[in-house]
This record gives structure tokens, sequence and C-alpha cells, in this order.
């Protein structure tokens, strides 16, 4: 496709919506004003007009794959034939799956944690400091590069050569300086899950630092004067102070960081490939979607269990916005 | 307020780590796209910012181009291209003894020819008798090599390897994905906040439970719709209105809830003023809402972009893996794979993928920063 074309259909794509919403609320106005303001269903077709688009776009994208997907969960390879749990057993015993779980939940138990501890300590330093916010600007940075460009930058930094060769890579040549043997960090297993690890908790401490960092304004001073007059020192202070004031933030961060984490793909598909024993699932999803033409029953089982990790934080959304619209 | 207590010294100490542990590995790429990829591949990118010691093999040039003064046949030349910045410091005519001359020594080969040098590489090397030999002697050189920086890295990726190309479709696949949600959430934001219908809590909770749905549960059943469509109307299964819709789809929940978190802060009597006026909720939405509500467009339509420019998965899943459709961060782990040790290649391929996302950062960067906040705190 020539770049003339190109840039033809982004416009027209784009202008479809826009001339849709104009043309079919101006014709309204106008048959509206026609009639005097009597048209009795004028609020309904606005109504219409207005959510129409997004709902479609939300059922067909959405609401509809989420039933086909624990429909095709039951399916055969092709979605063709019931077979009931066997979806689900073949994962149960596949080896693969077990690793990805394993490796799944030690990334929701790390990267959370660490991303969160980071951008709160960091948030603390940098708030009493002058050139703070230039700090958090360079911290914050890497949350907006794509996780493939970060695998480049760290794959980079994990590069390994022989021990003969000048090492390239910057944790081989401080290694080497220390006298030790340089190592394939990527491909050790178990340990490869932590230099992979390492790379979210590098991007995802900027989102928990620039939300507490906001959150941080609304501890009252006075509250922490008056503690510092009392004498109380400044680890004290964090964490008999700041870190109780925070909890709700700090809360909504980890689950913030769980979600994303839960979903991890990128890093691993980039760095690894799932190899080495560091496969998640949304790889091993990734996989079946395509491995010998695809098993759309595989990848449904895979999806319905990432999708099961998120349902806890799915009910607890909804229960807290039944509270908002009580008050 | 600048204090100079242990504490207040520890903590900048500490928030430097930080600073520095974060910003290494970036700054590391970014030096060596400027690489030069010879040495690139041999040496450590820290090496590359200070002025290093290189030893080097030249060959001095040939019998024709000597020249005869006085009693002695001359040939003239230099080592080093023009503007190197290399200075010599010691030479040698031998491999075994590389450093045995310094600047300005009389160097004397067996055949009784010498040859002098001088910091610049300029060498004068005499002879009593005709030089015979097409090819001239060895110089082994120890230079001083200053930083040096090149773009060469930038042209090959952009002309040569189809990066190039790749950021023309990426930014075809993430513009589109941007405006379009933009537009149809912004109506649907403001039915959900200012028109009262049937169903309208029900589709309200619907979204606030979308918000956390994996993308993973979605892409079977629709690769499924798409390629059923593409056969049943005879287009392609892949292309980009299809990913387009994706990410609108993908987008939907998160953009929505933001919008109509912000229009609910929004005063009501303006509405309703409105109204009595006559004016009907799409003139309330041209001529009142979206005057308003630059500033949170501004913050969503940042994060949407990032979040498109940067996707993988999306792309992968709904375009062919083509020159004409690639998206950067697919073309990078396709250089992943078949380029890996190539890391003139990689590194700066990275690097264009970030142009836009740094610009974005460093220019918008309030807006982002609002826009996360502001997603998070009910999120």
């Amino acid at each position: 496709m020539s770049l003339l074309n190109l840039s033809f259909i982004v416009l027209l794509g784009i202008l479809i919506f826009v001339l849709y919403f104009h043309f079919s609320n101006s014709f309204l106005d106008s048959y509206n004003r026609k009639s005097n303001g009597r048209f009795k269903f004028e609020n309904s077709i606005r109504v219409v007009i207005f959510i129409l688009p997004a709902f479609i776009v939300l059922f067909i994208f959405i609401l509809y794959p989420v039933f086909e997907t624990v429909r095709l969960s039951f399916y055969d390879k092709f979605g063709r034939e019931f077979v009931g749990l066997y979806n689900y057993k073949w994962a149960i015993d596949d080896p693969e799956f077990r690793r990805s779980i394993l490796n799944n939940l030690g990334w929701l138990l790390i990267v959370p944690t660490f991303s969160t501890f980071f951008g709160l300590v960091i948030a603390n330093l940098a708030d009493r400091i002058w050139w703070g916010s230039i700090a958090k600007s360079i911290i914050f940075m890497p949350m907006a590069i794509s996780f493939v460009g970060a695998g480049v930058i760290w794959k980079f930094v994990y590069e390994y050569r022989g021990p003969e060769n000048t090492q390239i890579g910057l944790l081989n040549a401080v290694i080497v300086s220390f006298g030790y043997e340089p190592q394939a960090w990527l491909t050790i297993p178990i340990w490869n899950n932590v230099f992979l690890m390492a790379i979210m908790i590098w991007i995802q401490t900027g989102l928990a630092l620039v939300i507490f960092s906001a959150a941080l304004r609304s501890i009252p001073k006075e509250m922490i004067e008056a503690s510092r007059i009392d004498g109380a020192s400044e680890l004290k202070i964090f964490f008999s102070i700041i870190v109780p004031y925070l909890e709700q933030t700090i809360l909504v961060i980890w689950t913030l960081i769980t979600i994303i984490v839960l979903r991890i793909f990128d890093i691993i598909f980039a760095m690894t490939n799932g190899e080495w024993q560091t496969g998640v699932l949304a790889n091993l999803m990734y996989d079946w979607m395509f491995r010998g033409g695809g098993d759309s029953g595989r990848g449904s089982v895979l999806a319905i269990v990432i999708m099961l990790g998120v349902i806890p934080i799915l009910l607890w959304n909804l229960y807290k916005h039944k509270q908002e619209q009580n008050i | 307020m600048r204090q100079f207590s242990l504490t207040s010294i520890l903590s900048q100490l500490l928030l430097l780590f930080f600073v520095i542990i974060w910003i290494i590995p970036t700054f590391g790429l970014f030096i060596s796209s400027l690489r030069d990829k010879e040495l690139l591949s041999i040496s450590g990118w820290w090496t590359s910012l200070t002025t290093t010691e290189i030893n080097e093999i030249h060959r001095m040039l040939g019998m024709e181009y000597q020249i005869q003064e006085n009693n002695y046949y001359i040939i003239k030349g230099s080592i080093f291209e023009d503007n190197s910045g290399k200075k010599i410091t010691s030479f040698g005519i031998t491999s075994k003894k590389i450093n045995e001359f310094s600047l300005g020594d009389i160097a004397i080969f067996k055949d009784n020819s010498e040859v002098t040098i001088d910091e610049n590489g300029n060498y004068v090397w005499k002879s009593k008798t005709k030089f015979t030999k097409k090819k001239g002697k060895r110089l082994f050189t120890t230079s001083l090599s200053p930083p040096s920086f090149t773009f060469d890295n930038y042209k090959e990726v952009l002309f040569k390897e189809g990066i190039g190309r790749a950021f023309v479709n990426t930014l075809a696949v993430a513009l589109p994905s941007t405006l379009i949600p933009l537009i149809i959430c912004s109506f649907f934001a403001y039915a959900l906040t200012w028109m009262k219908f049937f169903g309208r809590d029900t589709l309200l909770a619907l979204i606030i439970a979308s918000l956390v749905v994996p993308l993973q549960m979605s892409l079977i059943p629709i690769l499924t719709i798409y390629n059923d469509f593409g056969a049943v109307f005879g287009v392609a299964a892949k292309s980009y209105p299809g990913v387009w819709m994706a990410h609108t789809g993908f987008g939907l929940a998160s953009t929505t809830f933001l919008l109509r978190n912000f229009l609910k802060s929004l005063p009501n009597e303006m509405m309703e003023a409105a109204k009595v006026d006559g004016a009907s909720h799409y003139d309330i939405f041209l001529k009142i809402i979206l005057p308003l509500s630059i500033p949170a467009f501004a913050s969503i339509f940042i994060l949407q972009f990032l979040w498109c420019w940067n996707d993988l998965l999306v792309g992968l899943v709904f375009l062919d893996q083509v020159p004409s459709e690639i998206i950067l961060t697919a073309k990078l782990k396709e250089l992943l794979g078949s380029r890996g040790e190539n890391w003139e290649i990689l590194t700066t391929g990275a690097f264009v993928s970030m142009t836009v996302p740094l610009f974005i950062f460093f220019a918008l960067q309030r807006y982002f920063i609002r826009g996360l906040v502001a997603g998070s705190v009910k999120g």
C-alpha cells in the first residue's frame, strides 16, 4: 500500500465517525425544529445516536468475546465439536502450563511489590530534595517507551560474550571487573525470570512514583512537622505516618500493577520467547493461537485462566462503584 | 528549603543512586546508536565517552606516489582521514614492538628507508633508492581517540532495514486508534453522564467491569470474526481498519471511564441554562462540553496514543507481518530474532521507536501524568 493510499484511508477512517455524529445529530436537530419541539421521540433517538457506536464496539470487542471464549474452551481446536472439560484437563496435565502458572505467580508477587515499594521510597525522597522533580522525570521515563524497546535496552545490558572476549553488556562488564566469570543471564533457569522481572519493575516504578507523588501532597504538612519537632526520625515518620496515611493509594497502585503484570506478554516474547523456562500464560496462549494452525480450545482455556486472576479485582471495582452511587 | 543535615545528604545520595540505575540502560542504548558499528561490537559503550587509547595498523602508500626531492625519494601521506581527531602518541614498524618509537623519532627500516610521523598522522617516508613496491610498508600506531559519534546507523536503519516504513505504519495504526475511541467515547460518556435512559446504570457497571478484562479474552473470537468477515466479503482479514477497531474496543472502557469522571465534575447549572434556552444535546456537546474538555482530551489522547504506539500484541495478531503493514514493535522483535548480534541495528531501531513516546513525554508530561493519576485513583 502506497503512503498516499495509507494516509487517505487513515483520514477516511477518522472522518467517518465525525461525519456520522455530525449529520445524524444535525438532521435530528433540524427535524425537531421543524416540528417546533413537539417531536416526541427526540430524546430517545438522541440517546441512540450518542451511544450506538460505542455500544456496538463494546459488544463486539468485549462482551461477545468473553462469552465466546468461555464457549470455545469447551470445544475442539476448530471450535466445532463439544469436548467437555478436555481442554481443562489438558492444561492441568501440561508441564508448560504449570511452569507458566508458577512464573505468573512469581511475577505477580515480585513486580507489584517492588514497583510499589520503590515508587513510594523515591516519591518520598524526591519530595524533599530541590532537584527531586528532575529525578522523578528520569525515573518516570521508562513508562513512555514500549515493552519491546525496554526489552532491547535490557538485552543490551544483559548481553553475553564468551569469557575470552571483551564484554559489551554492562552487567557482565561489571561482573568481570570484579573478577567473576561472565554469565548468559537470560538462559539460567529460575534466575532469568528475575532478570526479566527487573525490566518490568524498572518500568512500573514510574507509574507508582507519579501516583504517590500526587497522593503525598494530601498529607497535612503540620503532622509531619510536628512529629519532626518531637524528635521522630525520618524512617519513623515514613513507617508510622506516611505509609499508614497512603494505605489506600498503596492498595490502588498494587492492584493496578497487578492487572498490568497479569497480561505481561511483550517483554518475554521479545527477550526469550518463553524459552529457558520463562514462559507465562499470555505467551503460552499466543503460542497456542498459532501453533499447529491454532487451537482455539486450548488458547481459550489459557485466556480464561488469565481472566480468573482479575475477577476478584473486577468484583471489588463493581462493589466500590455501587457504594459511590449510593452516596 | 536547602538543608545540609546528615539525613538530607543521605537521601540525596540514595535518590542519586536510583536515578543513575534508572537512566544508565537507556543512556547506554542512546550512546551505542551513535557509535561506529565496528567499535560497537568490540568495546563497551562506556568506553566511547572518554578519550581512549587505540592501537591500529596502517599501510603506507606505494611507489606511484613517490616524488624526488634533493637526493631522496619521498612518499608523503596521512594515515587518518581528515578530522578524525585522533592523536598519535607512539608508533612502531614491526608487530613485535608497536610502541618502539615516540613522536619525532626517526624509524629506520631494514632497507635503510626512514619514516617520521607527526601527531596528526602525517608521515614522511624517505629513501635514497627508488621505491619499487606497489604497496607501502606497515605502520603500527598507538593513538588517543576522542569520543566520536556518527549518524550512519540511523541512515542505515531508517532506509535499508525498513524501520522508516514501520514508523509510518505505526503512525497509521496509532492515530486513528486514538482518535476514533476519543470521538465515540466522548458522546458515550456524555450520554452516560447527562442523559436519562433505560439501562444507563447497567451500562455504566458494564464499563467498569470491562476496565479489567484482559485483552487476551478477546483475541481468538475477534480473529475468528475478522477471518469470517474477510472470507464473506472477499477482503483481507488483517487490515488497518481491523486494528483500529480492535484498539478502539480495548481502549473503550478506560476512555469512557476517564471522560465520564471528568464530565461528572462539570457544573450542572450550565447545562440546564443552555437547555432552557432551547439548545439540543448536540449543541451543548459542541459549544459547552467540547471546549471545556480540551485538557481531559489531551490527557486521554496521550495515554491511548502511547498505548497504541507501544503495543505489540494487537499489531502482531491483527496485521500481516509484511513491510507495508508491520509496526515498529513487531519489526524490532523480528530484528531481535534475525539480527540479534547486530547491535548497531537493534540499538538504533529501538531508539527510533522511542522518539515519538519520548517527545510526547518531555513535551506533554503534565497531561500524561494527569491522565495516569486520574485513571488510577478510581481504577
